[in-house]
């Protein structure tokens, strides 16, 4: 359906890629942890490794949590819009076919949250 | 030589006709179309603007004169209150959060409302609903004023109110109440009616403003009680419009019942969405609680709420699907909405805390379903953690639903372990939301839609710094330059309860006021 509108109705999108400075946007979620109340927007460039995502903003931003430093990453399952996804640590974003605003998630079994409740 | 005539008074049903149908006209020079262009593009058929009925019999002058009457009572008791120092009889420093989240989230939309009204007012051709919307309108200003002026006293004390309005067009969970009616004033005139008039004045005012006025009564803040007293008979007008704007325009034509039914649909689902912040200031900001939210909403939304669709049926209107939804989130909602203050208390302009034992053991009792299962755990986490020094505060920015512009905090319908995730696929970008309820709107009107002004994008894009920022030289701070441009003190107007000036200063005064110190 397109817009109700008295004449013309066509605007520029306010988030496309080309307004983030050479970065993209990538979500990124940590199931069964809900103590970090929504999943992550970070702005990458498409050429990071995503391994050094891992090891530095994602460490940043979940490492509060006492389960984060369990985490055995060859364990952890990867998820692309909720689809299973294989990623490459020592491949860059772009590589492993992470474009802008793509959201992932990962589970790590065994780590369910503060005693099992998946906070 | 004048003649004094003895002036013939008018009963008052004709004056009421005089003073306002009696003041439109039929323009011969000008079409119809050209002076009403909003009328016909949202698809609705109107074909007698006379069988509007004028759901109050109220005329300006006595609009004026009745108004003035209250006002002058009510800034009698406000003085009163500011001069007794009203501000140290409340319940604990902690409900001063709640007036801060009602001046700079609910204030500013009274605001909008006087100018969305005064819009929808212009556009009619009827003169009924011009009247009616023209006093609105005037309702609504006033309550902005009376608001600010009721609240005013609090800024004078405590911290986080003193630019309400900069903030309520910058801060991140501000966008929330903000794009909310940005969406209603920026729709056609009857979309507009259906949403502020019906669907958020009719269906969830109940849900909004007892919660805290009721609120207020409870926790001694007589000012906040007053104001919410003064707007009641306004409220009651605002209701009655709603309903038979609702009412008209299914009488009307057939064919504005599915338009009408799609508007209220989404305008339920946006306006409980907003909601989410009465849900948490209910169950967690007031110190003394005046119900629980999932006992408001059961109260005033499937009971009061039920009947209304009940009534509605005879016009092919239905319950709004979202409503199964809210009835599996309402175990829920203001849970998971504390839990998200609390992880971006230093981002807000209001403090956060942890409940104490007590509390807990009344949400508890509140949400025997999910309290203890889900969020007590992460609670004593948090707790204990504060205990040791390592308060937990969220430096990294959260996805947001590009409908509500919510963080994406809310859990699948049914499982309150799993976030729930719903994207869209839009002219080569993506899209992301909280809900499928947030999906249909968007896919209904993407256009609209892809010009959000998500502030976590906003931040990214580098549109959130003060003047002159450069984000690029080492050591940058990007959170501190957003509380700069949100014109925010890091360390006074956000962070814990705890360690709040807010805290410290109204012990000190309340001492000074019942001891001898």
């Amino acid at each position: 359906m397109a817009v109700a509108a008295i004449s013309k109705y066509e605007f520029a999108p306010a988030d496309t890629q080309d307004k983030f400075h050479g970065a993209q946007l990538l979500y990124i979620g940590w199931e069964d942890h809900l103590l970090f109340c929504a999943p992550f927007a970070f702005p990458f460039p498409p050429t990071m490794r995503f391994g050094d995502v891992v090891a530095g903003p994602m460490q940043a931003a979940f490492g509060y949590h006492p389960d984060f430093a369990q985490i055995d990453w060859a364990k952890a399952e990867w998820f692309k819009s909720g689809k299973p996804v294989t990623l490459d640590f020592d491949k860059s974003l772009a590589e492993n076919g992470l474009n802008h605003k793509d959201v992932i998630r990962f589970r790590t079994p065994g780590l369910a949250g503060i005693k099992g409740s998946c906070s | 030589m004048d003649m004094q005539v003895a002036k013939k008074k008018l009963g008052l049903k004709e004056r009421y006709a005089v003073m306002t149908r009696g003041l439109d006209w039929t323009p011969s020079y000008q079409k119809m179309e050209d002076i009403y262009p909003y009328i016909a593009y949202e698809g609705i058929k109107i074909h007698d603007w006379d069988k509007w009925e004028d759901p109050f019999r109220l005329t300006m002058d006595a609009y004026w004169k009745y108004q003035a009457e209250k006002e002058r009572k009510l800034y009698a008791i406000i003085d009163a209150f500011n001069q007794n120092n009203g501000h140290l009889n409340v319940t604990d420093a902690r409900y001063i959060n709640t007036i801060k989240l009602f001046i700079s989230g609910i204030s500013p939309l009274e605001y909008v409302a006087h100018r969305g009204f005064a819009h929808a007012g212009r556009a009619f051709p009827g003169a009924g609903p011009r009247v009616a919307c023209l006093m609105q309108s005037l309702d609504e200003i006033r309550h902005a004023q009376t608001q600010v002026h009721s609240i005013s006293n609090y800024n004078k004390y405590y911290n986080g109110m003193h630019d309400f309005h900069h903030a309520h067009d910058r801060v991140w969970f501000l966008s929330v109440p903000k794009s909310f009616f940005d969406d209603a004033i920026t729709a056609g005139p009857f979309e507009f009616m259906v949403s502020i008039g019906f669907s958020f004045e009719y269906v969830l005012t109940n849900l909004l403003f007892v919660p805290f006025v009721s609120g207020a009564a409870y926790n001694g803040d007589m000012g906040t009680m007053t104001f919410g007293f003064s707007a009641q008979s306004d409220e009651a007008r605002h209701m009655t419009l709603g309903l038979e704007v609702i009412k008209f325009i299914l009488e009307q034509d057939p064919a504005n019942v599915p338009i009408v039914q799609r508007w209220i649909d989404k305008w339920t689902w946006r306006g409980y969405r907003v909601l989410t912040l009465v849900a948490m200031m209910m169950d967690y900001m007031l110190p003394k609680r005046t119900m629980s939210w999932k006992e408001a909403w059961e109260v005033y939304f499937e009971e009061n709420g039920g009947a209304l669709f009940k009534d509605l049926a005879r016009y092919g209107i239905k319950m709004p699907k979202c409503a199964e939804q809210i009835a599996l989130e309402k175990d829920h909602l203001s849970h998971q909405a504390w839990s998200t203050f609390y992880n971006y208390a230093a981002a807000a302009n209001f403090h956060t805390w942890m409940p104490d034992e007590d509390e807990m053991a009344w949400l508890a009792a509140k949400y025997p379903a999910s309290f203890d299962k889900h969020y007590r755990p992460r609670y004593e986490f948090w707790r204990e953690q504060a205990a040791k020094g390592n308060r937990f505060y969220n430096k990294t920015l959260p996805m947001l639903c590009q409908t509500c512009q919510i963080p994406m905090i809310f859990t699948e319908p049914g499982d309150a372990t799993k976030i729930c995730y719903r994207e869209v696929d839009y002219k080569g970008d993506k899209y992301h939301f909280c809900s499928d309820h947030c999906k249909e709107i968007f896919e209904h009107e993407p256009e609209k839609y892809v010009q959000a002004w998500l502030p976590v994008h906003q931040i990214y894009q580098g549109n959130c710094f003060p003047e002159g920022t450069d984000p690029t030289v080492e050591g940058f701070d990007p959170l501190a330059a957003v509380l700069q441009y949100y014109k925010l003190e890091h360390g006074r107007d956000n962070l814990d309860f705890d360690i709040s000036e807010d805290k410290k200063n109204f012990a000190e005064w309340r001492g000074q006021a019942t001891k001898n110190i």
